[in-house]
């Protein structure tokens, strides 16, 4: 079986089980551990565009 | 005047060695999430199972490489230390002979990244399940 993933559906599913790992390990109780979580998923999805619209820039 | 040995005493947490110490890093080493679960975190383990092992057969279904033990390119002996990371599911990889890598498709570049990564991640499961288990963190 091969999956073929577009570059931002990788990025996608790359930072939703990285967010849920991170949000689990790094913080104590259940509460802040969602808020990281959520932190760490905008910051990585956040990164993915503004570094796509980055790239696009310079390309012109 | 104070002696400094019983002052870092004081200051160094007691961290005895326990047998939960021991088996939550192994076992969650060896299944992801495992760790947590012997630990009755049963709801973090199971996320932390989901997470890492979707993302390892998604790196695996994306025809990925994997590493195995090498002395040669530093990249490449990177590579094995992040695959390594998934326990079981690298030695079941390695045992399959799976994870070949195939250049044909495009994303087997990303496929091999999110190995490395899933194994990457779980070190960090077993050291979250190691400071459960020495109550350093609830």
């Amino acid at each position: 079986m091969t999956i073929t993933l577009n570059h931002f559906s990788a990025a996608l599913v790359f930072s939703l089980f990285a967010s849920v790992v991170f949000g689990i390990t790094h913080r104590d109780t259940t509460r802040e551990m969602v808020r990281y979580g959520l932190y760490c998923f905008a910051m990585f999805l956040g990164g993915v565009l503004v570094a796509g619209w980055a790239m696009w820039i310079l390309r012109r | 005047m104070a002696n400094s040995t019983t002052d870092k005493a004081k200051l160094v947490p007691s961290e005895t060695l326990s047998l939960m110490s021991v088996l939550a890093p192994a076992i969650g080493w060896l299944v992801p999430g495992a760790g947590h679960m012997i630990q009755r975190r049963w709801i973090r383990g199971l996320l932390l199972f989901v997470s890492i092992v979707t993302l390892f057969l998604l790196g695996l279904a994306m025809q990925g490489r994997i590493y195995k033990a090498n002395g040669g390119d530093i990249l490449d002996m990177l590579g094995f230390i992040g695959d390594v990371g998934a326990g079981g599911l690298y030695i079941l990889t390695l045992a399959n002979d799976w994870g070949q890598g195939a250049i044909a498709y495009a994303t087997a570049d990303y496929g091999t990244k999110f190995m490395i990564v899933s194994g990457l991640l779980n070190f960090i499961a077993v050291a979250d399940a190691y400071h459960i288990a020495i109550g350093k963190k609830r």
